[in-house]
């Protein structure tokens, strides 16, 4: 397995800047996470690694060497998109063997054999080997995929959204699988999605893109608990985090129309008005909370339910766990857990102390 | 408004079951939702209490009247698709009160109720518009407002906010409740989401392959599903099931697991087991305890950060098991053991021949009063 960095690159598409000086690195084993909404670049990102773009500025290495010149067939990197790239008439054996039947590779059947058994069993498809791809349901069609990748050992995975086009049940099963593969076998990844969960759950760490621009690099504990702008903040955490508008006064914040009071933020540098983020589960219901609210909705989950607190004219989300006895026009006390504050400037990035 | 009450209502296709003979009632006021994989029956359902889709069999009254074979036209209801079927031509304020102007109702009326709806919604600042210019949200707020626009006696939805993304899909889902809340007009919502259907509905009627699987609240289907199919189709993820041999008030586990089975279920196991045999042991990812002194062992496959909560991942031998944990709770490396309880209130039996829940009767705790 190889490590990859890319050095400052940027790829236009006519007058569309897909990507912007983006540089990162996966380091050698790493599950790497590349999050962002549709139009990101996140796909542009994976092509130009895999070669089948050619950036305008910058350099791509793979172990410290560029490998800009190189072919895509090369750099030996394995590709698996959200469609799976199956053949359709041939069995699950003969897709897995196909990348290792390559006239390149030479590799001797019984090798062959050896290297398809443990991948399928890996990937727990050993009793589909015989069956022809088009029998096969979308969950195990992305296994077979995976496996296809995975047989062949190449330096490199890319994953562009391999979940996305499976049902939720599925998804969840396959991210474990995965993540549990990935670690197991220590191959560097690079995976690339919208879904933040995806990101939270798998990555060793993640970089947030946006708009050809990364945001931030860091631990899924970086990206959810000191998120470097709002759109950070926004982009990861279920229910979404409150933001709120915020104006200080000598030593208190005040959020707009609402009674809620909060300590200043640490640091000399704060701006007179500025927008404060607190997580859901931040927002705690007790008898002795500060502030009061009245709950406009619930929504219960079953393992939790979501309360939405009006203070004021703000509504502020809240978790509770399991199914609560509140109901909509309750009054209830609340407070905030101040340590677990977010501040940011109006331009949306981060005040830290 | 109206119930709506479905007998013994039944749909095949040629040969083939959509729906196999259920019944329903859904009660004035009541906010219903339809709840299954694609291909269950769900929206068959939808369509017949619509009358889009005529019955094989069965009765369907609405507020006691029986509009089996009425026009769906003159079932007072109205639908809202997934897809937002707006006239591109017209404004936003045109498509709104085209329902009314086809009644022929007067302007100043027209008026009137198109201010009254849009601000229930929030799209006053949008009436201007054309549907192009809006965003996904905002066309499905105007097409809820022109169903809203004729005060139906019930609303039927079909997946409304599917095709919407994450973010707005969780700002639509709150706002139809609000919506639900003020209006308190009856509601049947289809959708194959299962967190969407409990944090909307006052019931769920989750459905599989042509037939109602269980109807009950959200807390009623969440901690005492029917059969496997509930247990593991509710929650995310669904509930730990793992196989067993019960004897003597053991659950023999893999792993060389010994699960002491809570006095309160003995004799119900007993029972439903004969005395002894296979049986199926559930409980959610919350009701899973880490502790030292844990009665259960397992393997960590994985581990993982959702945020506010970590999720533990586990193998019982080929069976892999989740445990909601704390972050505080730290890191578990790959591989190695650790120990957990099941808390025992929230622990469940399944007969893995039905397949279905092994009921007790009497109950103690909060989680098995619920409903």
């Amino acid at each position: 397995m190889a490590s990859v960095e890319l050095r400052r690159i940027t790829k236009r598409f006519k007058a569309v800047t897909a990507l912007n000086g983006v540089s990162f690195d996966v380091k050698e084993g790493e599950f790497f996470v590349l999050l962002g909404p549709t139009g990101a670049g996140k796909t542009t990102t994976l092509r130009v690694i895999a070669g089948l773009e050619r950036p305008d500025q910058g350099e791509v290495l793979f172990d410290g060497e560029p490998v800009n010149h190189l072919s895509p067939s090369e750099r030996d990197v394995a590709f698996v998109f959200e469609q799976y790239s199956l053949y359709p008439s041939m069995s699950v054996y003969d897709n897995l063997a196909f990348p290792l039947r390559s006239p390149l590779r030479r590799m001797p059947e019984p090798e062959i054999r050896r290297r398809v058994q443990e991948t399928a069993e890996k990937l727990r498809i050993s009793h589909l080997l015989q069956r022809t791809t088009a029998h096969l349901s979308g969950g195990e069609m992305q296994r077979v995929s995976l496996g296809r990748a995975l047989v062949r050992d190449p330096r490199i995975f890319l994953m562009d959204e391999p979940l996305s086009n499976l049902d939720a049940k599925l998804r969840e099963a396959l991210r474990v699988e995965l993540k549990h593969l990935q670690k197991t076998e220590g191959s560097t990844t690079l995976f690339v999605t919208h879904d933040q969960i995806e990101a939270l759950t798998m990555g060793d760490r993640i970089g947030v893109l946006s708009r050809g621009h990364i945001i931030q690099i860091g631990t899924p504990e970086d990206i959810y608990d000191r998120p470097a702008t709002t759109f950070v903040a926004q982009l990861v955490g279920t229910p979404r985090i409150n933001l709120v508008e915020a104006h200080r006064e000598d030593d208190t914040l005040y959020i707009s129309d609402s009674p809620v009071r909060l300590p200043l933020p640490p640091g000399r540098d704060v701006p007179p008005t500025l927008l404060v983020g607190v997580r859901p589960e931040d927002v705690r219901i007790h008898a002795e909370g500060e502030f009061l609210a009245e709950i406009a909705l619930t929504e219960p989950l079953g393992v939790e339910t979501i309360l939405h607190l009006r203070a004021g004219k703000q509504t502020l989300l809240s978790i509770v766990p399991g199914m609560t006895d509140l109901r909509v026009k309750d009054q209830v006390r609340f407070s905030i857990l101040r340590e677990r504050l977010h501040y940011f400037r109006p331009d949306g990035t981060r005040i830290t102390g | 408004m109206a119930t709506i009450e479905l007998r013994k209502v039944e749909k095949k296709f040629g040969d083939l079951h959509a729906v196999k003979p259920m019944d329903l009632t859904i009660h004035d006021g009541e906010f219903v939702v339809l709840l299954g994989p694609s291909g269950c029956g769900k929206t068959t359902t939808l369509r017949m209490i619509s009358g889009l889709e005529t019955v094989t069999s069965g009765q369907i009254f609405i507020d006691g009247r029986d509009v089996t074979w009425a026009h769906p036209s003159d079932r007072n209801i109205a639908f809202v698709f997934q897809f937002f079927a707006l006239y591109p031509h017209m404004t936003v304020w045109q498509n709104i009160a085209f329902p009314l102007q086809s009644e022929g109702q007067a302007r100043a009326n027209i008026e009137k109720r198109v201010q009254e709806v849009a601000r229930v919604l929030r799209i006053e600042h949008l009436l201007h518009l054309r549907p192009k210019a809006l965003s996904g949200g905002d066309k499905q707020r105007v097409a809820l407002a022109r169903a809203l626009v004729r005060r139906p006696a019930a609303f039927l939805m079909d997946e409304p906010i599917g095709a919407l993304d994450a973010d707005a899909r969780e700002t639509m889902r709150a706002e139809i409740k609000r919506l639900h809340l003020a209006q308190n007009a009856t509601t049947v919502y289809v959708t194959h989401d299962q967190i969407e259907a409990m944090a909307m509905g006052d019931r769920v009627v989750v459905m599989s392959e042509a037939v109602v699987q269980q109807i009950g609240t959200p807390a009623e289907v969440y901690y005492k599903p029917a059969n496997l199919f509930v247990a593991r189709f509710i929650g995310s993820p669904g509930m730990n099931l793992v196989r067993g041999h019960y004897a003597d008030g053991i659950v023999y586990l893999p792993g060389d697991n010994r699960y002491q089975v809570p006095a309160s279920w003995r004799p119900a196991l007993q029972e439903a087991l004969g005395g002894q045999g296979e049986v199926i042991l559930g409980f959610r990812p919350e009701a899973g305890r880490l502790s030292s002194e844990g009665a259960l062992a397992a393997q960590v496959y994985a581990s993982d950060l959702h945020g506010a909560y970590t999720m533990l991942h586990l193998s019982l031998n080929d069976e892999l098991i989740h445990i909601r944990t704390e972050r505080s709770q730290g890191y578990h490396p790959i591989g190695v053991v650790v120990r957990f309880d099941i808390l025992s209130d929230m622990v469940r039996f399944f007969d893995p021949r039905t397949e279905k829940a092994i009921r007790r009767v009497g109950s103690g705790s909060p989680a098995e009063e619920v409903g």
